[in-house]
């Protein structure tokens, strides 16, 4: 699963690790990434941003405030765990929770915008949108990324991509970001073990 | 990761707290339109309840149909029970259906402790004779802790058939993990002998702690568990160990009243405490479905290894060092 898979975890070797983006890329990424979406839905006006955690929620936090300060827009924003629709539950033991917090405006009617931080198998992605068939019913649901590393298994592709990163499965994302690791940095870093 | 839920005595710190953050999680889960979640899909969760009981096992299948599980219930009325077969074999029945979890209520104190080392898959006490029942008391304390905000150095009063209660015996121990102070009231017949041993204090004088206590909770004189006579009458334990409005007014403001259910009006508990807002006794019946989906999950969601069934792996859940790992692992995740 994108996000969360391949953006943690203890450091592999330190051996080929590469810078990707800055913190000044990242924040250029996400500025053009809200105005994106401003454009394609009309001035986000019915617009939900749902980041899925653990970095996809900082990234949407991220996002609504940077529309907020240059464009004064105010889109709600929520978070929405993915962790009990995933595919892959029995494979490993169980795991803690995220939280899941949908903002008072709910989601019927809305267009929802997931917001999280790699794009990868797609199997996140697949689980976020069973997760929101429970919680409303969506006009449309939209995909941000901030890394799009390819190798998709699923029939699934992003509305708003922040770097297009060709990898190989063996190579390793790591995204940092200041709400949850300190500093901001994406690097790429070649993994001593097959990704999936 | 452990498979069982036997006692609460076996739960660390940061399995309890895993537990009770969990269920913070699920108790969101009414509020939403489709209240029910696909993780447990294809797991069989069968409820064997040898004894009475309507809050612990509706709780208990309706927390396993909301993560999707098949729910199947077997009480010991209309059974094979009746026709005299042993646990044991009941046991292996089970096991040849595939039940992925046990639920089992026994009057015999560590019949859950036993059922572990004959079947194959999860066994969650949920109350064993005069033992324990231990998810009773994660959702006490999932209670307290939300009506209180906090757990840590919480004194608790704990009041009534201790003797009898497997609630009194998993509060006590699950309270003592998690840092709140318990002072157990009670006839000295109703304590049981190495009370000394446990870590609570003891008073006879139920008025004398009521200021100083956060969460006064009230059991039920277990009648049916008497062979003897524990104290003259009931009208006489009613007035020196019952909580009526008189005694509730000695409790400082933000106090709670609870009760684990079912009550009897009028002898622990006076109608009018058990319906005032202080009293948690409703809440605690929602707040028991959370808990359970969090026990069933944190038990059944994860991989299974091919484990031989093994008496000695009567633990609590996961240890805190391989909770920790788990998480990483599951960051780490694909």
């Amino acid at each position: 699963m994108a996000g969360i898979s391949e953006t943690a975890g203890p450091a592999p070797a330190r051996t080929g690790s590469k810078s990707v983006l800055g913190p000044e890329e990242i924040r250029r990424a996400l500025t053009r990434i809200g105005h994106e979406i401003l454009e394609r839905t009309d001035g986000a006006g019915d617009v939900v941003l749902l980041g899925i955690p653990t970095r996809g929620v900082p990234l949407a936090q991220r996002l609504a405030a940077r529309l907020e300060q240059t464009e004064g827009v105010r889109i709600p924003v929520g978070s929405l765990d993915i962790t009990l629709y995933r595919d892959d539950l029995r494979l490993r033991p169980a795991r803690t929770l995220g939280h899941t917090e949908v903002p008072g405006s709910g989601i019927d009617g809305m267009v929802v915008v997931l917001v999280d931080d790699v794009l990868y198998s797609g199997r996140t992605v697949r689980a976020a949108l069973d997760a929101l068939g429970d919680l409303g019913r969506p006009r449309a649901v939209q995909l941000a990324v901030l890394v799009d590393r390819g190798h998709r298994e699923l029939p699934i592709r992003p509305d708003y991509v922040g770097k297009n990163l060709p990898t190989s499965k063996r190579e390793v994302v790591r995204v940092l970001l200041t709400e949850t690791d300190g500093e901001d940095s994406v690097t790429l870093q070649v993994g001593p073990e097959e990704g999936r | 990761m452990n498979r069982h839920l036997i006692s609460a005595a076996d739960l660390s710190l940061d399995d309890a707290v895993a537990i009770l953050d969990t269920a913070e999680e699920f108790a969101t889960l009414a509020e939403r339109p489709i209240p029910k979640l696909p993780t447990l899909r294809g797991r069989t969760v069968v409820n064997l309840f040898y004894e009475d009981s309507t809050r612990t096992r509706i709780s208990f299948e309706a927390a396993a149909k909301r993560l999707s599980a098949d729910v199947i219930n077997f009480s010991a009325k209309g059974s094979s029970v009746a026709k005299g077969e042993s646990l044991k074999d009941t046991a292996l029945t089970l096991q040849a259906m595939g039940a992925d979890a046990v639920v089992i209520r026994h009057g015999s104190s560590g019949a859950p402790h036993r059922l572990a080392g004959w079947v194959r898959g999860s066994v969650v006490n949920a109350g064993d004779g005069t033992h324990e029942h231990p998810t009773q008391a994660l959702l006490d304390a999932f209670t307290m802790r939300r009506r209180l905000g906090r757990l840590d150095g919480l004194r608790v009063t704990i009041v009534g058939d201790i003797l009898h209660s497997r609630v009194a015996r998993s509060n006590v121990w699950l309270l003592r993990t998690l840092g709140a102070q318990v002072t157990l009231v009670a006839p000295p017949t109703l304590l049981p002998v190495a009370v000394d041993g446990w870590p609570a204090a003891v008073s006879y004088d139920f008025s004398s702690v009521l200021p100083d206590s956060d969460v006064v909770m009230m059991l039920r004189v277990q009648h049916e568990r008497m062979s003897d006579a524990y104290f003259p009458s009931v009208r006489e334990y009613s007035r020196r160990y019952g909580l009526d409005g008189d005694r509730m007014a000695l409790l400082p403001d933000h106090a709670i009243v609870m009760h684990p259910g079912p009550m009897n009006r009028g002898v622990e508990i006076a109608a009018d405490v058990a319906d005032s807002p202080r009293s948690t006794i409703v809440e605690q019946v929602t707040n028991g479905v959370s808990v359970r989906m969090a026990v069933l999950y944190l038990l059944l969601s994860g991989s299974r290894e091919p484990a031989e069934p093994a008496v000695a792996t009567t633990g609590g859940l996961a240890p805190a060092g391989e909770r920790a790992m788990s998480a990483a692992a599951a960051e780490a995740g694909l």
